[in-house]
């Protein structure tokens, strides 16, 4: 009765070739624009980081939607948002509750 | 060839470690000549330690856990005697840099390899039944899980013969800990140890998270789940999340120590203080991951000892998912002394105290699950009764040293050690051992003896309240943990009454050890009305794992259940079982394997040869190891097919069973 059965992988997890083509296509538009925004020296210095800050943002929606496969059609893509969002709310618990407490570590020292 | 490693490391002028090895060397000849004898070796190599069946593993976990409490409980005998003799000018029987080896060891082995051993045990043994799973979602990872544990559980123990242990507690803080002040080995001994365990602890959570979400019985809803599975998921939970801190942590300490970086030194731009955040943002998760599972056990127990449903299951999960959250926000609590201004110890110590508020929750549910029903003092009902007297006054403790201000008083202070023993042992250790007795039954198909079990509960529960209360006392007194000798009058009357509690508590050890050698006997010797026909060991179960044989056949369920509420085996026990509408069909099991053994070997001498600095030895193992990860993906011959006979033939011999209890009744 043995037979040889490796894991399957099933096919809900993965995007479909539209899908990849559109995430491509969308991430390629938004490196772009970042260069774009640079390069034509249409904005000032801090509008210029403040236009880069959200097309990084829109880019890495763009990455966890079309290639990391998060989302909520289907079970496994909203296990892997649940992944997702754990995680990160564990390193922003971690990285601003570190910030709060080793800003407020002189509080009780002289040197103010 | 050998690094740092050279003859005088082995401590052959100390005579407690000198007779402690002959007592070892004696034991350990005695095990390998029996199996020798009774030529066994085959048969442990085919069945046990090749093993990838979640159940072998938890009585594997088992067997390890109940060892290093054994070690783990000699250095409290020693810490305890020691600290009863060493008053006014009598220096004791353990120099000073002994015993910072014996108090750091004791924390390290009972947090590390004992509870958390255990813990895994647990998981191991009663997730899968309790979700109808026929494995874990990873078996064989499962197995490498367990040999990561295993082998730093004997890193730990060699550093007992060869070179020293860790002298700066279970936590390692730097500076004490950086190669400036601590040259030794001590320290890199605790380092990876820990980190290979680690690794261990790590792949458990991924695993079980994944068994518990993907792997439920069909029709089985979240709010169906067990309350222990639902303790176990949230421990996972946690486990992802804070254990990769833990192994950061000791990775930049490793760095500090091996190549001279300064994430922690005092000079150099290190921060100590990083490291406190570090380690406690998983140290205290760490204590709620321990805490959890035995949470879910006292709820298991709790309504089958009381013959009715658990009260409030869904603010049991409410409550659970709530500690969860909270218990990753307190971390501060630890070190409220370190400095930080009024707003940062506020907001810690608020959160802290916000965390007795579900953990009460739980208490009144147990007690109401209590209340009305007809309670039934079998063994594991003594844990929980005694569990809810001791830990709440172990919370109440804690929540006593959540006020900063008051915590300022007693941090640092035995006061502080009481405290975390109270829980500790009241909660995890009680719940654990409950666990054991409750499950066990259902492992090996009879029960073991009850009055030893009782008599272990009487002793551990006065033996506890010997030793810490005490501890309470002089710590409001001004003493403070981990002093090896100390002259104040005031202290010795308490002390040596906390040595007598230990000696109590050794009491309760060996009725333990008592009842295991019984329950070794009755495996082959035992009476025909010892045995469990039903499966339903206790009469009356209400999860999954009850509806299957005891002990349970190693592809667990004949035919998957099928679930339509919270304690569908129960309701279907009261309205009758549907008969089965499926034909049995032939199971998918996952064969046995060596990959784990074989890199628990690479991690044993990657381990300690890092320890010692041996690079060569790194290398062969780390280069072994690939090499067994590559080959092993590369075999496509790892399952086979449980044939319908094999199963029907169990299945007739358990409804022959199940005829022959219901005619005795």
């Amino acid at each position: 009765m043995s037979e040889n059965h490796t894991t399957s992988h099933e096919g809900e997890n993965h995007g479909t070739y539209g899908s990849y083509i559109v995430g491509f296509v969308l991430a390629v538009i938004l490196t772009v624009a970042s260069f774009a925004a640079v390069l034509s020296k249409a904005f000032s210095f801090w509008q210029t980081i403040a236009v880069l800050g959200v097309l990084a943002a829109v880019q890495m929606v763009v990455h966890l939607i079309f290639f990391l496969h998060m989302g909520m059609k289907s079970t496994s893509q909203r296990h892997n948002l649940a992944a997702f969002v754990v995680t990160a709310l564990m390193v922003a618990i971690v990285i601003i509750g570190y910030l709060f407490v080793l800003w407020d570590a002189q509080a009780n020292m002289m040197a103010g | 060839m050998l690094g740092k490693l050279t003859l005088s490391a082995i401590p052959y002028d100390v005579p407690i470690l000198v007779g402690t090895f002959i007592g070892v060397a004696v034991i350990g000849i005695a095990v390998l000549a029996a199996v020798t004898y009774f030529k066994k070796w085959g048969y442990l190599w085919r069945e046990w330690l090749t093993t990838v069946d979640h159940k072998k593993l938890a009585i594997m976990y088992v067997v390890l856990g109940l060892v290093m409490l054994v070690r783990g409980f000699a250095d409290a005998l020693m810490m305890r005697t020691q600290l009863a003799l060493a008053y006014a000018g009598n220096p004791g029987y353990l120099p000073p840099h002994h015993y910072d080896q014996v108090f750091s060891a004791h924390g390290t082995i009972m947090i590390f390899f004992m509870a958390m051993v255990m813990m895994q045990a647990l998981f191991n043994f009663v997730v899968p039944l309790q979700i109808g799973a026929r494995d874990v979602a990873f078996p064989l990872i499962n197995s490498i899980s367990f040999y990561m544990t295993l082998v730093s559980a004997i890193l730990i123990n060699i550093s007992l013969f060869i070179g020293e242990f860790s002298n700066v507690g279970w936590l390692g803080y730097p500076p004490i800990s950086e190669l400036q002040f601590n040259p030794g080995v001590g320290v890199d001994y605790y380092i990876w140890s820990v980190q290979i365990s680690g690794i261990g602890t790590l792949l458990t959570g991924m695993n079980f998270l994944t068994t518990i979400i993907k792997l439920r019985a069909p029709g089985m809803k979240w709010m169906h789940i067990p309350v222990f599975t639902w303790t176990a998921f949230f421990a996972c939970i946690m486990i992802l999340t804070t254990f990769p801190v833990l192994t950061v942590s000791m990775a930049l300490l490793a760095l500090d120590r091996y190549v001279g970086m300064h994430f922690f030194t005092n000079d150099g731009g290190g921060s100590v203080m990083l490291y406190l955040n570090l380690i406690w943002s998983w140290g205290h998760p760490e204590v709620y991951i321990l805490i959890l599972p035995a949470f879910g056990v006292f709820s298991e127990i709790a309504a089958t000892f009381s013959g009715k449903p658990l009260f409030g299951y869904a603010t049991m999960v409410i409550a659970t998912g709530i500690i969860t959250f909270l218990g990753s926000i307190v971390w501060v609590h630890h070190f409220f002394t370190m400095g930080s201004g009024a707003d940062v110890n506020t907001f810690f110590g608020i959160m802290t105290m916000f965390i007795a508020v579900p953990t009460g929750v739980k208490i009144f549910n147990w007690l109401f699950t209590m209340y009305k029903g007809r309670v039934r003092f079998e063994g594991p009902m003594h844990w929980i009764v005694g569990f809810m007297i001791t830990f709440s006054i172990g919370g109440m403790t804690g929540v006593m040293m959540a006020m900063p201000a008051a915590d300022w008083v007693i941090h640092n202070s035995l006061f502080l050690v009481a405290h975390f023993h109270n829980v500790i042992i009241g909660g995890v250790f009680f719940g654990y051992v409950a666990g054991l007795s409750y499950w066990f039954p259902k492992a090996f198909g009879f029960k073991m003896r009850d009055v030893w079990g009782k008599w272990a509960f009487r002793f551990w529960f006065v033996g506890f309240y010997l030793s810490f209360i005490p501890l309470y006392a002089v710590g409001l007194e001004g003493m403070t943990r981990r002093m090896n000798h100390y002259d104040n009058p005031n202290w010795h009357p308490w002390l040596l009454v906390a040595c007598v509690g230990v000696f109590v508590l050794a009491a309760g050890v060996a009725c333990q050890v008592i009842q295991f050698v019984f329950a070794a006997f009755d495996a082959v010797n035992r009476k025909p009305d010892a045995h469990d026909l039903t499966g339903d060991s206790w009469g009356s179960g209400r999860t999954l794992e009850w509806s299957i044989p005891s002990p349970v056949p190693h592809y667990n369920f004949a035919r998957l259940p099928v679930i339509r509420g919270l304690d569908t085996f129960h309701i279907e026990k009261e309205l009758g079982r549907p008969a089965p509408v499926a034909d049995l069909e032939p199971i998918h099991m996952p064969k046995y394997s060596a990959v784990g053994p074989v890199l628990g070997a690479c991690g044993l001498v990657i381990g300690f040869a890092l320890v010692w600095h041996i690079w060569w030895a790194v290398i062969v193992g780390l280069v072994v190891a690939f090499f067994t990860v590559i080959h092993r993906s590369a075999n496509l011959d790892v399952d086979f097919y449980v044939t319908v006979e094999e199963i029907r033939a169990d299945e007739e011999a358990f409804a022959k069973r199940l005829a022959a209890a219901r005619a005795a009744e």
